[in-house]
């Protein structure tokens, strides 16, 4: 099912991966520059939020709204968001009409013009978006899970803290794009229906000129510690749960795969199953793997009533610890049956090819192709997903809530 | 791609767009009935059935459906809306036949009364979980006010109260009332022969009874309403308004469409420029939505309590410019520009394809392809932008806030 792969650097260090897809009509782009939140100074988290907000306010001597109209007339959508590890441009359109429209990206990269004026209008923007996740409790905890889950700045989250905006400025945001916007380890990953050739030309003449600048990823600092309950007067309390897995660039990646998708997979998931099917509690539960470059947990979620959130929560982890029991025949084959069907519809999506391919790039250092990926998944028995299970059975959990009330958390204390 | 359609032997309709060039096939059941069908005693009904169809029936237990689903690799779920419930599975061309046979079952679902009561507890936290979410809230409370006493102002989850109140009973009652074929419409894109299709909808859509149930259609009456939800912890203050629209029958409408680009997409419109880029408002959108005899416009705002007044006044001043003055022809290019893509894009993938092919027959009995719709955006012109503000001003009725405030 995989179509053909190109791939090449150029010399200041970008790395493009082209994947031509012949049966559709758009192409998408996804550029993954090393310059997310983790490399956030102390105190200032929320510089890369900014910096993000300001790429599209005027670039290469065009002002935000020429260049804003230059690309909604080649029909691009596009986005720019701000991850840990990286800041990632998106773009899709026609196939005909990338190249003219990867220019445009191309300035905003690498000729933003960062101006003052600009900067105020930004950092309220981000300051704006922060508030309204605090007023979103599944949004909240989110970020707490991840907090509690991964040392900072790992875990910290790269949209930005309340109360370190004040601290950022102008000159700080210049500096983060001066010392982290660099091609170096960038990746440029492009699928659709498009000329390997002509992308090339395109790329080398928009991206030829961006200039290196070598720097390297952060360690790892505190990790605070839970139970953490967070009072908050909601309908619901929300309950979020994570434990430690590999990463996606460890080879048992597709074992880890597996084991979650019989947790959380699809409807006839024990999760679902269990909590919501057979007892009612909840109406949203899932569980999904985070991956990091060397480290990977498992982010759980339930959100369910105060009067019932005990149950929910017990229930829960005990389903989770019990993973590596029964696990049958059938209930492996609707895990690969779901993966072939994802796998091949991946086929219809030049967005999300793309953005696959950055992030195989980033992890692996090589693409994984679709046929890989489904010889992978075609390969696993249950007495391997079992022995994984047992094996990364979750010894201990992080446990953080959001709501009226505090829950016990023996179950989770207690491993 | 291929368009054809036949009514099958029990009077369902069946409508494909076929696609040899694609992957996948995707199939859906659109039901033409929501919470405007719905009386109050049974306010939520639709939504809870969507819930109950998934599990079984006589042939299928509950376990079995989410199982076989999953078995087959579907991409499946469904939805109610004001005015439709859809249920849908998306699945590689060799399990269309699987599909079908499971959607169908959703049909006629036994409704037991211990699913009903299981369920019930889902669907109340389904109900709390929307609380949590200000932006739903403000959503519900703007279509309850702007559409008070009319159908389209019932809430689709109903409340914590109707839904408890509810009996199986009850909504066997309603199932029997909507359920029928002349109600139903069976869609299916992406790749599949239509021959195929219609054996196979014959084979497991003939349980469906025959009937054509009605919908009332009466006019709204605009009158001016406000309502303030507050939430005396919240840091951010979310504010919905409406006004009259075109409906959905309306020729105007993709006038409406690319008019609600220009001024409040959410990036590169006039509300963007005027209070998102400068950091006043981090949402400032307006949107334009068509029912069943009836079409609205829907503004939205998202910002500081501080900033609210300000803000509003900026929505007022570029509405008022709008009215008076219409939109620019670079203005208009760029909207259609856009949307064209988005059409383009949206309609590469069968699920893509499928919403669009079944919205257009649920509300116009009408097929429209991809070049339809291209030509339709591209063909609006100046002309009837200014008709469309002359009959449908941007001017809104109804405010509704959800946040710290508690007058504006």
């Amino acid at each position: 099912m995989s179509q053909p792969i190109n791939s090449f650097r150029l010399p200041n260090g970008l790395l493009v991966i082209v994947e031509q897809m012949q049966d559709v009509q758009s192409a998408a782009m996804t550029l993954l520059v090393p310059s997310g939140g983790v490399r956030d100074q102390e105190n200032k988290c929320g510089t890369a939020a900014i910096l993000t907000e300001m790429f599209s306010r005027g670039a290469g001597g065009l002002s935000a709204r020429e260049l804003c109209a230059a690309m909604d007339n080649l029909g691009l959508q596009r986005g720019v968001h701000v991850g840990s590890a990286h800041i990632n441009f998106t773009g899709a359109t026609t196939a005909d009409r990338l190249c003219d429209a990867l220019p445009y990206i191309g300035r905003m990269v690498t000729q933003p013009h960062l101006a003052e004026d600009d900067f105020e209008p930004a950092r309220d923007l981000v300051e704006q978006s922060l508030m309204s996740m605090e007023d979103e409790p599944r949004q909240r905890l989110g970020k707490m899970l991840r907090e509690y889950s991964y040392a900072a700045p790992w875990g910290s989250a790269a949209e930005g803290e309340l109360d370190h905006l004040e601290n950022i400025s102008i000159e700080d945001v210049r500096n983060h794009y001066s010392q982290n916007m660099a091609p170096d380890e960038a990746i440029l990953g492009i699928a659709g229906n498009i000329d390997p050739g002509q992308i090339r030309d395109a790329v080398e003449a928009v991206f030829g000129s961006w200039k290196s600048c070598p720097s390297s990823e952060p360690g790892r600092g505190r990790l605070p510690q839970s139970p953490f309950h967070i009072e908050h007067d909601s309908a619901q309390t929300h309950i979020g749960l994570a434990w430690e897995t590999i990463p996606y660039c460890h080879e048992r990646y597709y074992e880890a795969w597996a084991a979650i998708s019989l947790l959380s997979g699809g409807m006839s998931s024990r999760l679902f199953t269990e909590v919501r099917e057979k007892r009612g509690l909840c109406y949203a539960i899932s569980a999904s793997l985070s991956t990091l470059r060397d480290e990977g947990r498992v982010f759980a979620y339930a959100g369910t009533t105060p009067e019932r959130a005990q149950e929910t929560l017990d229930v829960t982890v005990a389903e989770i610890l019990r993973l590596h029991e029964g696990i049958t025949d059938d209930e492996l084959q609707r895990c690969k049956a779901r993966a072939k069907s994802s796998l091949i519809m991946q086929q219809e999506s030049t967005t999300s090819r793309a953005s696959s391919l950055a992030r195989d790039i980033y992890h692996l250092n090589r693409v994984v192709t679709l046929d890989e990926i489904n010889a992978r998944i075609n390969a696993l028995t249950t007495e391997q997903v079992r022995e994984f299970a047992v094996e990364y059975t979750p010894k201990s959990m992080v446990l953080v809530t959001l709501g009226p009330q505090s829950l016990d958390p023996a179950c989770v204390t207690s491993l | 791609m291929k368009f054809q359609q036949c009514t099958l032997s029990n009077g369902l309709t069946l409508i494909a767009e076929t696609n040899p060039a694609v992957y996948s096939v995707a199939a859906g059941f659109f039901v033409r009935t929501g919470s405007r069908d719905e009386t109050s005693e049974v306010s939520g009904v639709s939504h809870f059935l969507e819930h109950m169809a998934f599990k079984g029936d006589d042939k299928f237990s509950a376990d079995d459906i989410n199982r076989v689903f999953d078995e087959i690799g579907a991409k499946y779920n469904a939805s109610t809306s004001e005015e439709v419930t859809m249920y849908y599975a998306a699945v590689l061309p060799e399990y269309l036949e699987r599909a079908l046979d499971l959607l169908s079952s959703l049909m006629q679902p036994s409704l037991r009364r211990e699913d009903f009561d299981m369920e019930k507890n889902v669907i109340l936290e389904e109900i709390s979980m929307y609380e949590d979410q200000p932006s739903f809230t403000c959503y519900d409370h703007i279509m309850a006010t702007h559409f008070a006493g009319h159908p389209l102002g019932q809430s689709i989850l109903g409340s914590q109260a109707s839904i408890t109140a509810l009996t199986a009973d009850q909504m066997q009652a309603y199932h029997r009332s909507r359920y029928h074929t002349g109600n139903i419409t069976l869609a299916i894109a992406g790749n599949c022969r239509f021959e195929d299709a219609v054996a196979l909808a014959e084979k497991y859509c003939s349980r469906i009874p025959q009937g054509q149930p009605s919908r009332l259609l009466p006019p709204v009456e605009a009158r001016t309403n406000s309502r303030l939800i507050v939430r005396e912890s919240s840091l951010q203050q979310h504010i919905m308004e409406m006004g009259v629209g075109p409906d959905s029958r309306d020729e105007l409408r993709f006038a409406a469409e690319l008019l609600s680009v220009v001024i409040g997409d959410d990036s590169g419109s006039r509300l963007f420029w005027e209070l998102v880029d400068p950091g006043h408002a981090e949402a400032a959108d307006l949107s334009y939505s068509e029912y069943d005899g009836a079409g609205s416009w829907m503004s939205y705002l998202s910002c500081s309590p501080e900033q609210v007044a300000e803000n509003l006044e900026r929505f007022r001043k570029v509405f008022a410019d709008v009215n008076a003055n219409g939109i620019t022809a670079d203005e208009l290019e760029q909207a259609r520009n856009k949307v064209a893509s988005r059409v383009v894009l949206r309609g590469e993938r069968p699920m893509g394809r499928l919403s669009s092919l079944g919205g257009n027959w649920m509300y116009r009995q009408d097929y429209r392809s991809i070049s339809d719709d291209l030509k339709s955006v591209r063909s609006v012109t100046l002309d009837e932008i200014r008709k469309v503000l002359d009959q449908y001003p941007l001017a809104m009725t109804t405010t509704v806030g959800v946040g710290p405030l508690a007058e504006l």
